[in-house]
């Protein structure tokens, strides 16, 4: 920060209730160790991250999908500098992988070390509740979910 | 549609502005620009303002700019598209003129991104993707989001973290030539490779400044340009537009921008340009490996090549085609709502042939020059092609 003179402005602390009530199914799920997907009745296109409606077909008509989450690093990354809502965390891996369904997720890849971590690796999605109750998934070497 | 001119073009210094704020950065930008065209803010009938916000205390920066600058009673439409944020604005007032609306506009790119401290700057900018599905569990940042690009490339490619700091070479390079740039010096490859890790493999080097900065242009009207006897306006000759989803993992790779690959072939079409006649460009090089993928999302080389066309020094100043020779986003900086209207300004000087120092001058043959503005990791896309 420079030293030159500034006013300091008045703080403002903002954080969003997210509505959930049309993907309720996925977030149970993961607290069940589930992963699901949404599929679409009219056209047939699978959606990870789940949504209720269809933008391809613009149709409603949706299916809960569970998935094996069985996949393979198309692309990954440590992210050491970290946003300040992260900072209580250690740098992660994020990691993006293709399902075997067809679909790509996003997220962290845990349980193994960075030097191990190739583009093909096999890896599989699961679901995870964390210490303070939030649930969410991450990606783990294949062989260890055996 | 209706021809569409520069006539005026103002920059700020870019950099770690907290001299000024929003409204004080934005006038050292207005006021050359009205100057330039030989406008005062009266004669000024709509106004555009690209700019992100969150970071600095203004939540209607137009407005308040406007106020500022003596230009109220204007009608004043605040745009955002992200770090391409200022091209919008200057797409949003080129069709407010080439339809017919109005015959001048002013165009005003302006960020403050300094009132708040590296990681609150880092959320918010990591937060501007995906913010359900990418950040709330993820912490994806933005320079996480363009280094899962530069590992699916270089792992699809065969590239090294040697060839994407030899970007940041090329562009530390003409950021030391140019006086508004933040970072007006040169650095080396092992600079690069030295420098800490920020998003595995991207480091330091590879990435953009955090950064304040303001630009701003007039733009007329072909009658309005001969009324006001401008001696060399410099034409909009098409702009493509396109987009990309804000969730990454629902795209089909990482080794390319298909919304720069729609918006410079929707660019090139109305502008009747092939890459070929390109004599200068500025390309979004946000971090090194956005400016080898957008050499071949522009069309300048083949996918995969990209990173040959840096090798071999085919975007230097006296190659195949100049790309940033301004210093870019990496030397110059980012303050991401200006970002699009700064590459206006400079591509307008470039055309004049007016750049000074003349060392940094890309020799003209065609006088055609193109601005790549992307938003995100290609959530949004903007190609201007500019002739003289």
């Amino acid at each position: 920060m420079s030293e030159l003179p500034t006013l300091r402005s008045r703080k403002l602390e903002i954080s969003y209730n997210i509505p959930i009530s049309k993907t309720k199914k996925f977030w149970d799920g993961l607290r069940e160790g589930k992963i699901y997907g949404t599929k679409c009745r009219k056209c047939g296109r699978l959606y990870f991250p789940p949504v209720a409606d269809c933008g391809e077909c613009y149709s409603s008509d949706m299916d809960w999908v569970e998935l094996s989450g069985e996949g393979e690093i198309i692309t990954f990354t440590h992210i050491i500098v970290r946003p300040v809502s992260f900072q209580d965390q250690q740098p992660y891996t994020v990691a993006i992988a293709q399902l075997r369904e067809g679909v790509k997720a996003l997220a962290w890849l845990t349980d193994v070390k960075r030097k191990d971590i190739k583009v093909g690796m096999k890896v599989r999605l699961v679901a995870k509740v964390m210490e303070d109750g939030r649930v969410t998934y991450e990606f783990k070497p294949a062989e260890k979910t055996e | 549609m209706r021809r569409v001119a520069v006539i005026g073009v103002g920059h700020s210094k870019f950099g770690d502005r907290q001299d000024v704020n929003v409204r004080e950065l934005a006038f050292e930008s207005v006021k050359p620009a009205l100057e330039e065209a030989g406008l005062t803010p009266r004669d000024i009938p709509y106004v555009t303002l690209g700019s992100v916000g969150v970071w600095y205390e203004e939540p209607l920066p137009a407005v308040a700019v406007a106020e500022y600058c003596g230009l109220t009673g204007a009608g004043l439409m605040r745009v955002e598209a992200a770090c391409a944020t200022g091209s919008a604005a200057v797409h949003s007032a080129y069709t407010a003129i080439a339809s017919g609306y109005v015959d001048l506009a002013l165009v005003i790119g302006v960020e403050k991104m300094r009132e708040v401290d590296t990681f609150t700057a880092v959320e918010l900018m990591g937060r501007a993707g995906s913010y359900l599905w990418e950040f709330e569990n993820f912490g994806l940042t933005f320079p996480g989001y363009y280094a899962l690009y530069a590992t699916a490339y270089m792992n699809r490619f065969g590239a090294t973290e040697e060839d994407l700091a030899l970007v940041a070479v090329k562009n530390h390079k003409y950021g030391a030539m140019n006086p508004l740039a933040q970072l007006q010096r040169e650095i080396t490859v092992e600079d690069v490779l030295s420098s800490y890790v920020v998003a595995w493999p991207l480091k330091l080097y590879d990435c953009c400044p955090i950064t304040d900065g303001s630009a701003s242009i007039v733009l007329a009207s072909e009658e309005k340009v001969r009324e006001l006897k401008i001696d060399t306006p410099v034409w909009i000759a098409g702009i493509g537009v396109s987009s990309g989803t804000g969730t990454l993992s629902y795209r089909d790779d990482f080794i390319g921008l298909d919304a720069a690959v729609k918006a410079s072939r929707t660019a090139y079409k109305i502008a009747g340009v092939e890459p070929g006649k390109i004599d200068v460009a500025n390309v979004h090089d946000c971090f090194t490996i956005a400016e080898l993928m957008a050499y071949e999302d522009l069309g300048f080389c083949s996918r995969g090549e990209g990173f040959k066309m840096v090798r071999e020094g085919q975007t230097e100043i006296y190659g195949k085609i100049p790309v940033n020779v301004d210093g870019g986003l990496k030397a110059k900086g980012h303050p991401i709502g200006a970002t699009g209207v700064s590459m206006i300004v400079e591509l307008t000087k470039q055309l004049r042939e007016e750049v000074t120092p003349s060392s940094r001058q890309a020799p003209m043959k065609n006088y055609v020059a193109l601005a790549h503005n992307v938003g995100g990791t290609g959530h949004y896309c903007y190609v201007t092609i500019l002739k003289r």
